[in-house]
């Protein structure tokens, strides 16, 4: 059997009239189904590019991204991205938000509407139905996006660092829920994060990116018990030994920048 | 309330301002009225029905000049937002006439249509459609690339994109184009009333220089303020907040 999500390869350059950036120096991994995968990397190290590369938003340089076995070519609602910014429409409800992939599918309204409970219910936003996005939170707004997403049934889900600016209260409780949707539906999840904590509470597996241009470095397989906290003994424990190798590459992706500035 | 107190109050001091000046004689009368004079003369204007029949026609104009400019203007402007070659093309053709100040359509105008209400019209077009239409070119070019991103994701392409995604998000663009157009319009209308036209706001305006009446060219004046005023303060004021506002762009307030 094929893997969930097969990432073959994958260079990317950005070629602009002033200089070329290699984003991606060939990444390759693998995620079955069901897995909980954290790419962990300094920033600017190619995170937001590999998933944009598999999300089909961006054609990679060389290599190829598979999906159940079937090459990607572009964007599609079986790999639905969450981003940093929560991307919501602030010209819709909440409500319609949740809608919005749903509408181009056929569906009934009632299954519609179901799924939107569903799924309200699932990121604890019921009652919120109503509400524009310009009068909820920032950890709201993330829960509502995670809602609109899911309620796709993706058979990926791609985050990209979600929770990044969010306040440290909201970012742990956002993880604990987290937990416990990936739990209870089952979807693969692939979650990119500079944040070894992050990395390490959420994920299954953590693979650990160099600096530009990214490739993956290391691998970690994390065997904490759940439900994980940011704060818990093993946890930091397993955190220095990553960090220590992050460390390294967020030296190396200084100095690339001073190199950078000298050649400008 | 303060806000409204200190209006109050500075409006005051413009009126007595002007009647102490009124009295000191400096200019004749009839070159600077008194501020009862053009009262009186706004008063007479009304109960003789002259300024309604000049209001009705002028708006009449503008509504009809000003629908024509929207049903031309967001349609086309939605098109060469997105549409590469003609943002080239016609796009650039449409941002090099909107120097041409719109009441230097009227020549054209008259020999295309003669004096006739058209002619009018399609000088009020000409004052309101290329922003409006231009207005409507940034919405959908300036449509954050975020939004495009996260529909495309969720399987938005093609129409169900443009159609649920960049005209909403250009939405807030295309009501300040729609504003902008509104007071070009009634810019470009009393300009060519001015000149020429029977009947309406301009016209009335010609009227009291012919006159002589500088009491009544001021009363004139003020509806013409009075009008635009209102327009923008009932209809595209709030129109504008509201959309602001709920579109999360009135973050800095
Ligand atoms: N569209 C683009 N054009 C040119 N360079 C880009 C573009 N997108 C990203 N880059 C460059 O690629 C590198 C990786 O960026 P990104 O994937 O955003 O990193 P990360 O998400 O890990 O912070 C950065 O050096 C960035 O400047
Ligand atoms: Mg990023």
């Amino acid at each position: 059997m094929n893997p969930k999500l097969e990432v073959v390869g994958i260079r990317k350059v950005f070629a602009t009239r002033r200089r070329t950036t290699e984003a991606l120096g060939g990444v390759s991994f693998n995620v079955e189904a069901g897995e909980f995968v954290c790419v962990l990397g300094p920033s600017g190290c190619g995170k937001s590019t590999l998933l944009n590369v598999i999300a089909g938003l961006e054609r990679p340089t060389q290599g190829e991204v598979r999906m159940d076995g079937a090459p990607v070519l572009a964007p599609g609602r079986d790999r639905v991205v969450i981003f940093q910014e929560a991307a919501l429409f602030p010209w819709l409800t909440v409500r319609s938000n949740v809608q919005f992939g749903l509408r181009l599918l056929s569906l009934s309204a009632r299954e519609r509407e179901r799924r939107v409970e569903e799924y309200l219910e699932l990121v604890g936003m019921r009652g919120f139905e109503r509400v524009y996005i310009h009068e909820i939170s920032g950890g709201m707004k993330q829960r509502v996006a995670l809602a609109r997403a899911l309620a796709l049934n993706p058979q990926v889900l791609l985050m990209d660092e979600p929770f990044a600016a969010l306040d440290a209260q909201s970012r742990d409780t956002l993880h604990a829920e987290l937990q416990s949707i990936w739990a209870q539906t089952g979807t693969t999840i692939l979650f990119v994060t500079h944040n070894v904590r992050e990395a390490l509470v959420l994920g299954t597996r953590v693979l650990l990116m160099s600096a530009r241009p990214g490739r993956i470095k290391h691998e970690y397989p994390v065997r904490i018990p759940r439900p994980r906290h940011i704060e818990d003994y093993a946890l930091v424990d397993a955190a220095q030994e990553v960090l220590a190798d992050l460390r390294e590459e967020v030296l190396r992706a200084e100095e690339e920048v001073g190199y950078d500035r000298l050649a400008r | 309330m303060t806000g409204w107190r200190a209006r109050l109050l500075f409006f005051l001091a413009l009126l007595l301002g002007w009647q102490a000046l009124y009295s000191l004689h400096v200019w004749p009368p009839y070159l600077f009225p008194s501020s009862w004079s053009v009262a009186t003369s706004l008063g007479l204007g009304f109960a003789d029905g002259s300024f309604p029949l000049a209001i009705l026609v002028s708006l009449r104009r503008i509504l009809i000049g000003y629908a024509i400019s929207l049903v031309v203007g967001v349609p086309l402007g939605l098109l060469i937002g997105r549409v590469r070659l003609l943002q080239e093309t016609l796009g650039t053709v449409i941002l090099g006439l909107q120097a041409l100040p719109s009441i230097c359509w009227l020549p054209l105008a008259i020999l295309w249509f003669g004096l006739s209400e058209k002619a009018i019209l399609f000088v009020v077009v000409m004052g309101a459609v290329l922003s409006i239409c231009l207005s409507a070119v940034d919405g959908v070019r300036n449509t954050p690339p975020l939004f495009l991103r996260a529909a495309r994701t969720m399987g938005a392409e093609g129409w169900p994109l443009y159609w649920r995604v960049i005209l909403p998000a250009a939405l807030p663009a295309i009501i300040t184009g729609m504003k902008l157009g509104w007071s070009f319009a009634w810019r470009s209308l009393m300009a060519g009333e001015l000149l020429y036209v029977s009947l309406g706001l301009g016209q009335l305006l010609t009227l009291g220089r012919e006159l002589n009446d500088m009491g009544r060219v001021m009363a004139v004046m003020l509806v013409i303020v009075m009008l635009g005023l209102t327009v923008d303060r009932l209809l595209f004021a709030p129109a504008e907040r509201r959309v602001r506002e709920r579109w999360g762009l009135n973050l800095g307030s």
